[in-house]
């Protein structure tokens, strides 16, 4: 059949690979790449801040205080204005980047490994392991997330260090949902079974056959919880209770800047806003993230 | 024990093995044993290939679990060319068989290339460097029919009959001896069926391999299989030699299954199996013989009392219709 | 005496995908008499079940579908309001899917379930539908029918979900019943009960079927018509018996030999196999899509495919006889 060699109609075995596939997926995906871009930009000043900061933004200049931003005709020395202690707002929301990024990439990656390690445990073991982790993941659906933070933060006091802790030991129960789920899905699976049938140990089934079919469904929770513990660290640090002063914080930020919240709103405006297009960017990422890691063959 | 023409152990031989489950029923209900497989024994010699036949749930797909060792069987034994596995480990067993499975869109795992899904065995039993994994995965790809360009695709890139032969090669780079095939063409096309069918059949000649081969096309079966044993809840009721199977089943189950079997031939009408509806329920099976409810033969007896397997022809069947020490009142 | 149901011209359904249109049906035609049985067959992907939600008018809105004629009982289905699909729908012709669970609500009981049809066409009491619910489960041999009005569907066995699936299509007393691989999900022996009683009821009942399946022997044991459907075509229509006794069409004679049959096919030896696989339908699609597979194809095989007819039998190939004859010299 040597005329049908180079017949349009004869498909062979040159479909995309998933690589090209999902690299076709993610450029063709606005949201994603909006998110993505923000946060690479965000990240980039966090970790650039010091070369980008104009001034340092501990130093107080109780001379300069409550300078109005430059679109509120203020001048080019301090382009965001400054704070009652006369700090360089832009700088101080500069390094309040890190801050906020640290907390939300920490945070994650802890509750992160205690989700999904007990997801996976849970899903892929079943019987007694499934349903101790699930009675875990109940005990700790009920309680409220931001008492608990409240009550330790008050008992240890607020630190950095002490707010990334308690939310990376409180977040995890989204991981651990949705890990023992797509577990519990995963190894319904045949190839599996045939691993088991091959004689590949536990370990190895879960990090070559579970492990790479469920990464997409934590890529997407990761981003969520990073969200997720950002917003929860600039509320604790509006409360007082998280990030103590005078590091730089946008929560601690919008919390010094309440009392003159009615005459010089851009206090309480700047940092807001940034915090929005931070976790706004995130869960763009997110969402464009679970869109483009969906199963094969899903349009 | 051996018969005299042949000293040498059947290649797959399983003895009074038994598999029960502890179900629980709704809510707030009791566990309640589920017998899945009641003391079956089946020996299958080099070259072989049994057809293993039965409704869902008859215990089949549990037979085959712990033929795999995927499933401890509660009690009984499963021996390799006369050797129990049941202590051995689990890697010795994987040697020796090895499953292709019915769906092949699930068997092959979307993030793997093809080359690491069929050379997986040979790495976690370490053999070979990895040039000459690849070319015994070249090699295999030879024999299952697919070029050796595919290494390099993933399975999402293939199409059902295509990655059926990758789930085929997998299962044959270890040379086990021993196939376990659970329907492995019920997901195909009928176009793909037959060339799947007949690359089974070509492997089995070229490498003398012994299959268990699960199905519920009686006609695939019949083409296929040198023996056919018919499951009914957890039991053999019947076994024997394809051709007589075929030519003259003896228990009312094989007949009922080999009536309802469609074959493409026109004008014949839709046979009727003289079967009632429903399956039992495996948690609470009948008295006595446990096809009576649906038995058009079924007597009292076989309401109380259950029958033993009367060895007939080539093999057995489990029937109070073919036990000589049934009344003959009872069987007429 | 022909009393046509349902006739059919040049029906083509196309499906936007990304970058172009996906021609899943390209012009097919069928008619359907009273009292008759019609059998869609053909593998995964051939367009056989978008075909039967093309009658119903069931296709999603992103799905164009345009057909010369589309008429059931003097109504032009495609200019059809929706209020009056929805009429006729469950009313005068119904569907029975191939998965009792997804197509039965597991939230009603059977009998809610049952009697919702005919109490949204609105012309029964509760009493009334409910007797007619019982007759008809009794009619698709449910015994104890009063009592299961009561039970969800989780509480049957997968044969008696589908049978109370056919109770529910038949609620109205439907003209025209669509069955799509109504048995593909049960074991043989409940296939072969299921296919018997709807084959017993359209008769008894005067109805048409169409029964869509991949399955040739379901089809050689119900059908009186035979559509063989590949990749958006209809490649060979007859009545079953000539469909099977003298297959005409390369495609048709290829799917009969890759079946082994008890008894006639040699044991172990080769089945026949047809090599390839199902082209892609994306884009520009020309002349006989079965070519790339075909052991009969010659270059003539790319142009436009006449349509052969013996009688009510016809195929669409470029071989008059469905075989080529100058085997030496082409390749």
């Amino acid at each position: 059949m040597t005329h049908t060699a180079n017949d349009p109609l004869l498909e062979e075995i040159t479909g995309p690979t998933p690589g090209q596939l999902l690299r076709k997926r993610v450029f063709g995906h606005q949201g994603l790449l909006i998110g993505v871009i923000v946060v690479a930009i965000l990240t980039l000043i966090a970790i650039l801040a010091p070369l980008l900061a104009p001034h340092d933004p501990y130093a107080q200049d109780l001379m300069a205080r409550m300078k109005p931003p430059v679109f509120l005709g203020g001048t080019w020395e301090h382009p965001l204005g400054t704070d009652h202690l006369g700090r360089d707002y832009l700088s101080r929301l500069i390094y309040g980047a890190r801050v906020s990024l640290l907390i939300g990439v920490v945070a994650a990656t802890i509750s992160g490994l205690i989700g999904t390690a007990m997801g996976v445990a849970a899903g892929y073991f079943g019987g007694r392991v499934d349903a101790v982790v699930t009675f875990l993941i109940n005990v700790r659906l009920a309680m409220p997330v931001v008492l608990v933070a409240l009550a330790v933060v008050a008992i240890l006091g607020g630190s950095l260090t002490v707010v990334i802790c308690v939310l990376g030991l409180l977040l995890w129960d989204r991981f651990a949902v949705v890990m023992r789920a797509s577990t519990l899905q995963v190894r319904q699976r045949e190839y599996v079974a045939a691993a088991q049938a091959i004689g590949a140990s536990t370990p190895r089934i879960l990090l070559t056959e579970i492990m790479p079919n469920i990464a997409n469904n934590l890529i997407v929770v990761v981003t969520l919880e990073m969200a997720h513990a950002i917003l929860l660290e600039a509320a604790l640090s509006f409360l007082g209770l998280g990030v103590q002063p005078p590091t730089p914080s946008w929560g601690l930020m919008v919390s010094e800047g309440k009392n003159m919240m009615l005459f010089e709103p851009w206090l309480v405006l700047i940092p807001g806003a940034v915090l929005f297009v931070l976790v706004l960017a995130i869960n763009l990422m997110g969402d464009g993230l679970r869109d483009v890691t969906a199963p094969e063959n899903r349009s | 024990m051996f018969d005299g023409q042949d000293m040498t152990p059947p290649t797959l031989e399983i003895r009074n093995v038994t598999k029960t489950y502890s179900v629980k029923q709704g809510l707030m209900g009791k566990r309640k044993p589920l017998t899945a497989v009641r003391d079956v024994s089946l020996s299958l010699r080099k070259g072989e290939v049994l057809g293993l036949v039965g409704e869902s749930g008859c215990g089949k797909s549990t037979l085959a679990k712990i033929l795999l060792g995927l499933e401890a069987p509660t009690s009984g034994q499963v021996l390799v060319d006369g050797q129990a596995l049941g202590g051995q480990n689990r890697l010795e067993l994987a040697r020796r068989i090895q499953p292709i499975f019915q769906d092949p869109y699930s068997s092959l795992n979307p993030r793997k290339s093809i080359a690491d899904i069929i050379s997986l065995p040979l790495r976690i039993h370490g053999i070979g460097d990895a040039a000459s994994q690849q070319k015994a995965v070249r090699d295999m790809l030879d024999v299952v029919g697919l070029p050796a360009r595919v290494m390099n695709s993933y399975p999402s890139q293939m199409s059902g009959g295509q990655r059926q032969r990758v789930a085929i090669a997998r299962a044959l780079i270890m040379k086990p001896e021993v196939v376990i095939c659970d329907e492995p063409t019920s997901a195909l096309d009928v176009s793909v069926q037959s060339q799947i069918l007949n690359l089974l059949g070509e492997l089995r000649r070229e490498f003398g391999l012994t299959y268990l081969f699960i199905s519920h096309n009686l006609a695939v079966v019949e083409h296929l299989a040198t023996r056919v044993a018919v499951m009914y809840l957890g039991r053999i009721v019947e076994e024997t030699n394809t051709g007589d199977l075929f030519d003259a089943s003896a228990h009312p189950y094989t007949q009922a299954l080999l009536k309802s079997v469609l074959t493409p031939e026109p004008g014949l009408g839709v046979p009727d199996t003289q079967l009632g509806m429903a399956y039992p329920n495996p948690i609470d099976p009948p008295s006595g013989c446990a096809f009576h409810p649906r038995c058009p033969r079924a007597t009292d007896l076989c309401k109380q009392r259950a029958p033993r397997p009367v060895p007939m022809r080539d093999g057995h069947v489990e029937c109070h219709l073919h036990d000589p020490e049934t009344p003959m009142f009872e069987r007429s | 005496m022909t009393d046509v149901l349902l006739t059919v011209k040049n029906l083509t359904i196309d499906i936007p995908v990304g970058a172009g249109t996906l021609h899943a049906v390209r012009g097919i035609d069928f008619t359907l008499n009273r009292g008759e049985v019609l059998c869609i067959v053909g593998e995964s992907g051939s367009g056989k079940s978008l075909t039967s939600l093309a009658v119903m008018g069931l296709l999603g809105k992103r799905i164009k579908c345009t057909a010369d004629v589309m008429d059931f009982d003097g109504t032009a289905l495609l200019k059809a309001s929706a209020k009056q699909m929805r009429s006729l729908r469950g009313a005068r012709m119904s569907m029975i899917f191939q998965e009792p669970m997804t197509s039965l609500n597991p939230a009603y009981t059977i009998g809610d379930q049952l009697m919702e049809a005919m109490l949204l066409h609105g012309n029964a009491t509760r009493a009334e539908a409910r007797d007619r619910a019982i007759e008809l489960l009794e009619k698709v041999g449910i015994t104890a029918a009063a009592s299961r009005l009561s039970q969800y569907p989780h509480q049957l066995s997968g044969g008696l979900r589908q049978r109370v699936m056919i109770a529910m299509a038949l609620m109205c007393g439907p003209e025209l019943i669509i069955a799509d691989e109504p048995t593909t999900a049960l074991d043989v022996t409940i296939q072969a009960q299921i296919l018997r009683l709807l084959v017993d009821l359209v008769r008894e009942m005067g109805m048409a079927m169409i029964l869509i399946t991949h399955d040739l022997g379901v089809v050689a044991r119900v059908a009186d018509k035979v559509a063989v459907m590949y990749a958006g075509e209809l490649v060979e229509t007859g009545p079953a018996l000539n469909v099977f006794q003298r297959p005409l069409h390369p495609y048709t004679r290829g799917l009969l030999q890759c079946i082994p049959l008890p008894g006639k096919t040699e044991r172990g030896a080769p089945l026949g196999t047809i090599p390839g696989i199902v082209p892609s339908l994306v884009g520009q699609v020309s002349g006989c899509t079965f070519r790339t597979r075909c052991s009969e194809a010659t270059p003539a095989c790319r142009d436009t495919i006449p349509l052969h007819a013996d009688g009510p039998h016809c195929f669409r190939c470029v071989h008059a006889d469905g075989q080529r004859h100058d085997k030496k010299e082409s390749a």
